[in-house]
């Protein structure tokens, strides 16, 4: 039955953290206790707002952040990877395997470098290719998988809109042949005519290439249309997690329901239905005890306000996880 | 009745080492009082310029035509060239939100300084009148702790609590018009609801004319009366906010609406736009959405149809190429 790519098991990040030199030392919750289960050929969904950890997860997953506890299995076909327990060796074997596609196709290209070195960059880092000729033909490969005029590859950067630049940032990350592409907020700096087009090829590319990607975002129209499965995290937690359109459709934690009725609607009859949440995300310094969720939460009972009631997430239907504060 | 604001036949033209650039082509927009008019367009299609020429914030490269005009409350800005005239529109009679709330205030100076010094400058007051109303600015825009918020610095407080700030200060000078150039982009959705709300509150309250400035149909079907699509510079359709987002004529407009994607409706595929916008440098002749509209009919395509707004329905404005094209699909 093990179908899953990515295990991740009671994982939690702490930061170090020391207001200055005198100061005693502090820790910074921001990924507490997160356990999923990422299948082969997914479209694996993380939504929340800045400050709850999507990103750090997200990277602590690719091995680029220290794991504090838990641990991050990748089932790869023959052998099983353990994030936190790995060589040197292996670490780069794994990082062939995964790779990740940054939100700012401005801030991630370097500009002295043409987009065809761009691309290679990557297979020339990890040796993947033996020989000029190979690489400049998995890289014209993979170039036109993403829909870039083979032409264009002797250009800089500068030369490219914002949409263009996204396919070459996809291309660097693909080329090395991944299972696994974390994507973090990769369209968010896009314009909505462009940003549609990156999720189709997206799309496509799963199918074509067998891919199985992480997909981190803060707007829940977008995860609500490429993702089958989605995780809300609020404050290092996830809060819940299920199949896209059942939690959309029938979302049952209050957070979930705010962040839902929060965006804005497009037809101008329809104004001001969002559940309006007082005051901001507490600090991930001192997270509140028991429901991290329940200083800002618009129908709190008497148990949750009083926070006794502990993070824990429990199925409501097969498949459909909601935090126990929540589902009671 | 005379607008609050009208703006007519504006061309902003940018002189850069490549050449010079028309950064916005023959637009004419009118807010009135305690009306707010949404501008949406894609980055480069000259919203901000636009905005920035009312208040003549753009750099010295920058020329505007001989014809157009911008009268505000019965005078010509354009034709302002003293500081002392200049000073009596920014953050005078017009005051500006910016996007991003870091940037806007100085790092180094309290919030409270700041906002006493715009006041000192353009209102006959004290110092000790000057804190007094800051503080209830503050206090209206839902700051817990003006008090102690007016004596912090910028960075001390969050990005929601920022923009909040941003907004006392540009009211506080009571303005009679209000430039918000995405002023929630930076935000995250459920803070986006509350500054939208409050937004809104206060063009009540205030009475104010508004330019709502964003890239988000959402947004703007959420808080504008009235709406312009702009498009490299153009204005290709305007109109009541109803109207152009249920009944769009316009082939970019169209685009727009169904390359966004709509929660209620999982199952439609998204469609984007096909083609990037093309550079300012190399604008195309004629109708400028024709090098990326899906359903250009021959004339359109060859840039035979100049621009020019026609009124559809009352009030209802579409770009004469862009109602043949619209006609087609």
């Amino acid at each position: 039955m093990d179908n899953n790519l990515i295990s991740v098991n009671n994982v939690s990040v702490n930061f170090d953290y020391q207001e200055n030199f005198i100061s005693k030392k502090q820790k910074i919750h921001a990924v507490n206790n997160i356990n999923i289960k990422i299948q082969k050929g997914s479209f694996f969904g993380l939504v929340g707002e800045s400050g709850s950890g999507k990103t750090t997860l997200g990277r602590a997953i690719l091995g680029a952040n220290k794991i504090s506890s838990g641990n991050v299995i990748f089932h790869d076909d023959e052998r099983d990877y353990d994030l936190t327990n790995m060589n040197k060796q292996d670490l780069k074997e794994y990082r062939k395997k995964a790779q990740l596609i940054f939100q700012d196709p401005y801030a991630a290209l370097s500009p002295r470098m043409t987009v065809r070195d761009i691309i290679a960059e990557p297979l020339e880092v990890m040796k993947i290719t033996n020989s000029r000729q190979e690489t400049d033909e998995r890289v014209r490969d993979i170039a036109a998988k993403c829909r870039l005029n083979i032409e264009h590859l002797r250009r800089f950067p500068h030369a490219f809109s914002g949409g263009q630049r996204q396919r070459i940032s996809i291309a660097r990350a693909l080329v090395s042949n991944p299972k696994f592409i974390v994507a973090d907020e990769s369209v968010a700096a896009l314009d909505v005519s462009i940003q549609a087009d990156i999720l189709n090829l997206l799309k496509q590319l799963q199918t074509e290439l067998n891919l199985t990607y992480l997909f981190i975002s803060h707007d829940l129209s977008v995860v609500a249309h490429v993702c089958d499965v989605v995780a809300v995290m609020y404050l290092g937690h996830i809060v819940e997690m299920g199949p896209s359109r059942q939690l959309f459709k029938n979302p049952k934690h209050s957070y979930t329901k705010a962040l839902l009725s929060s965006i804005p609607s497009i037809d101008p009859e329809k104004r001001s239905q969002a559940i309006e949440l007082k005051g901001e995300i507490p600090s991930a310094l001192n997270p509140p005890p028991g429901c991290v969720f329940r200083t800002r939460c618009p129908n709190p009972g008497i148990d949750c306000k009083g926070g006794e009631i502990k993070m824990g997430l429990t199925e409501v239907e097969p498949g459909h996880w909601v935090d126990q504060c929540c589902a009671l | 009745m005379s607008h609050l604001l009208e703006v007519k036949n504006l061309d902003v033209k940018f002189d850069t080492d490549e050449g010079r650039i028309t950064a916005v082509e023959n637009i004419s927009l009118s807010v009135d009082q305690g009306e707010v008019l949404g501008i949406v367009g894609e980055s480069g299609s000259g919203k901000s310029v636009t905005a920035k020429s009312i208040m003549k914030l753009n750099p010295g490269n920058t020329s505007y035509n001989e014809d157009a005009e911008i009268i505000l409350d019965n005078e010509n800005v354009l034709q302002f060239t003293s500081k002392q005239d200049l000073k009596k529109i920014r953050g005078g009679k017009v005051s500006m939100i910016f996007q991003e709330p870091m940037a806007s205030f100085a790092p180094a100076i309290k919030i409270g300084a700041q906002m006493v010094e715009q006041l000192l400058i353009h209102k006959n007051i004290n110092k000790d009148e000057a804190k007094s109303i800051s503080i209830n600015m503050l206090k209206r825009v839902g700051i817990a702790d003006a008090e102690k918020r007016f004596n912090q610095y910028a960075f001390e407080l969050s990005g929601g609590m920022r923009q909040r700030a941003m907004i006392a200060m540009a009211l506080s000078t009571m303005p009679k018009l209000l430039l918000a150039d995405e002023p929630t982009t930076a935000l995250d959705v459920t803070i986006q609801a509350q500054v939208i709300n409050l937004i809104k509150d206060i063009i009540k309250e205030y009475q104010m004319g508004v330019i709502f400035i964003t890239h988000d149909l959402g947004v703007i079907a959420q808080v504008a009366d009235h709406v312009a699509v702009m498009y490299l510079g153009s204005v290709v359709e305007k109109g009541p906010v109803n109207e152009i987002l249920k009944n769009p004529k316009h082939p970019y407009t169209k685009g727009l609406l169904q390359a966004l994607p709509d929660i209620n409706n999982l199952d439609a595929p998204l469609s984007p736009i096909p083609g990037n916008i093309p550079s300012p440098l190399d604008r195309p002749t004629g109708c400028v959405f024709r090098t990326r509209c899906p359903h250009h009919n021959p004339e359109g395509k060859d840039g035979k149809i100049e621009m020019k707004l026609i009124e559809v329905e009352p009030g209802h404005w579409v770009d004469q190429c862009g109602i043949k094209c619209g006609q087609n699909g």
